[in-house]
């Protein structure tokens, strides 16, 4: 490995980096920098093309779904929804996983069989089913994807900090702080949580785009917030249905979803190798 | 030693199960919304509902009604689907098979793919030939089954119209089968007219499915690979005037191979777990697709019995690679 990728300053990263920031401030800035109303309809302008077609209309640069409603608007709109959903539903499966598996990985006995086992029946559960299923028991809203997501994918951090934890508890540095009379708990905290704190920041990365894919399958379905509100999910499932009328209401948001996941993905590889010790 | 650990994972795993049942019965008890005023016209009086509230056992405490469903279970009965008013268990095994062999096509697409391509890059280690298979299997890696089915029907269902985008089978055909394995059962009855209209339903969302799970293998197998070529034993087969690829498929590959099954295991679950969105994407007739149905109707039977199916199937699957896994190690299965 080569030393720039070591730093994380490959230009991979800064073409992820650079796409996820486009996209963030896009979405904060919505009502800003969308051309057109995203709920605004008008059939005189259904199924206009992107731009570079013949039959496209100024100011509609992606061209117009079904109803006339212009696709980049719907995107850069949509976009908010997915980064909310992408930090919120991380950082609430985060802050449950990772204590979890702190707890399990440090102290082991009957904490970690507990623990162990419940994750054991979690991944049991085929994901995208127990996704929709909450939502549809949860009630459609930003809040119960949110909550559904955190819910679901809390295991994915325990099972990796339960499995780093019991690494570090082992070594002599623990051994020596209990020696110097620290309690079992200020030794979790103030020893081996700063030493799995990369592994969680890289999951977290990872977690965001999975937090993505998952809010634009429930939206999708249609199951996800309220059917007005645009959402990468619904424009895909609108898409889908007019493929063949107007192929770029599908192509342009699915573009969208691969590059965010993508970007999502190469930064938390990125921050891996960057904290990993043994790499570096 | 073998029995004891086999004994051991069962009952694990029944525990596992039994967890999953009580997850499922608590998550869909808290649900709002009452699936008996669904299921009655408008004028329905108060007789009607207790009624119906009496006959599908929903007077009772929850405790109750769990055990009393938890019985049926273990007794083959899941209950009656509210949304179509048949027998959930033969509701669920119309519709497995369909999902069982999108599985199983994928899983052996993934092995076949993931395979080649790391005894490539093993090969041609060091090259712009490895760099690419790891360019490639990073992306077909990062990017999920939905995205990937969702480019499929792009390229290959309007770009280049070749496959069916939807369906399991055109519904202009004589289906002559007795079995809902269709597609094996086309193979065995040697019409292969049926089996062509199958796979050209099927590839697509066998692909989409199959594509992160090959490239997790092609990096994990290409990885095992390389250590395993550098072994004495290797370097011999080397001396010996073996050419490098038949080195790697005799000698490297069955070493290599181990740490490789225990992770196809956990991955093929995650696989099936896919079908769910990607038989959706593609209305392929199977088991995912019923299971979104069932949560939109609220049809509160049929979705315990898929839940609880695709549990079973889960761990049974993992039970069996762990049990591969200790009579393929050595290690083990001497200890």
């Amino acid at each position: 490995m080569d030393r720039a990728s070591r730093r994380g300053l490959s230009p991979r990263l800064w073409l992820a980096g650079g796409w996820l920031l486009l996209a963030l401030l896009a979405a904060i800035f919505a009502p800003l920098v969308a051309p057109q109303d995203p709920l605004a309809q008008d059939l005189m302008l259904e199924r206009l093309p992107p731009f570079w077609l013949d039959g496209a209309e100024p100011g509609y640069w992606l061209g117009t779904d079904s109803l006339g409603r212009d696709l980049l608007s719907r995107l850069i709109f949509g976009g908010r929804i997915a980064f909310i959903v992408a930090f919120a539903a991380a950082i609430a499966a985060c802050l449950v996983g990772s204590t979890l598996g702190l707890i399990a990985g440090y102290f082991g006995g009957w904490a970690d069989r507990i623990i162990s086992r419940i994750v054991d029946i979690w991944m049991a559960f085929p994901p995208v089913l127990f996704a929709i299923l909450l939502v549809a028991v949860l009630g459609t809203g930003l809040s119960s994807v949110i909550l559904a997501i955190a819910i679901i994918d809390w295991t994915r951090f325990c099972r990796v900090i339960r499995a780093e934890a019991m690494g570090q508890s082992r070594m002599d540095y623990v051994e020596n702080a209990r020696i110097a009379g620290y309690g079992r708990i200020g030794i979790m905290l103030r020893e081996v949580l700063p030493n799995v704190v990369p592994s969680i920041v890289a999951l977290l990365s990872l977690e965001m785009g999975i937090a993505v894919i998952v809010e634009a399958i429930l939206s999708f379905v249609n199951l996800s917030i309220s059917t007005d509100d645009p959402t990468w999910g619904s424009i895909i499932a609108e898409g889908r249905l007019s493929i063949h009328q107007a192929w770029w209401v599908l192509v342009f948001p699915l573009i969208t979803l691969i590059l965010t996941v993508l970007s999502f993905s190469q930064f938390g590889e990125a921050l891996k190798t960057r904290f990993d010790p043994v790499l570096r | 030693m073998l029995l004891q650990r086999f004994l051991i994972r069962l009952l694990t795993m029944l525990i596992t199960l039994f967890g999953v049942a009580v997850v499922v019965f608590v998550v869909i008890r808290v649900a709002p919304g009452d699936p008996i005023a669904m299921m009655l016209p408008p004028g329905a009086t108060d007789d009607d509902i207790a009624r119906l509230r009496a006959l599908y056992g929903l007077d009772k405490t929850i405790v109750q009604q769990f055990f009393i469903w938890l019985s049926g279970v273990v007794r083959g009965d899941f209950g009656t689907s509210i949304s179509l008013r048949q027998d959930v268990l033969s509701l669920v095994f119309n519709r497995l098979p369909a999902t069982l062999e999108l599985a199983i096509v994928a899983l052996i697409m993934a092995v076949a793919l993931g395979g080649t391509t790391a005894v490539l890059g093993a090969r041609e280690r060091g090259t712009a030939v490895e760099a690419g298979i790891d360019i490639a299997s990073g992306a077909a890696l990062s990017i999920p089954d939905f995205l990937w089915g969702l480019v499929l029907i792009l390229l290959f269902g309007v770009l280049v119209p070749i496959f069916d985008i939807s369906g399991r089978v055109s519904p202009q055909l004589d289906l002559p089968f007795v079995t809902q394995f269709y597609f094996f059962e086309s193979l065995l009855r040697l019409r292969f007219d049926l089996t062509w209209d199958l796979l050209k339903h099927m590839l697509m969302p066998a692909v989409a499915l199959a594509l992160p799970l090959a490239a997790i293998i092609s990096q994990l197998l290409k990885q095992s690979l390389k250590e395993v070529l550098d072994l004495d034993y290797v370097v011999l087969a080397r001396v010996k005037g073996f050419s490098e690829t038949q080195v790697i498929l005799r000698e490297a590959l069955k070493n290599a191979a181990l740490p490789t099954l225990t992770l196809v295991g956990v991955q093929f679950t995650f696989l099936i777990g896919g079908t769910v969105i990607v038989e959706r994407l593609f209305s392929y007739e199977g088991l995912g697709n019923m299971a979104i149905d069932a949560v939109i109707n609220r049809d509160l039977p049929l979705i315990q019995g898929i839940v609880l199916v695709f549990a079973l199937l889960f761990v049974l699957i993992n039970l069996t690679v762990d049990m591969m896994y200790a009579l393929l190690n050595p290690r083990l299965r001497h200890g």
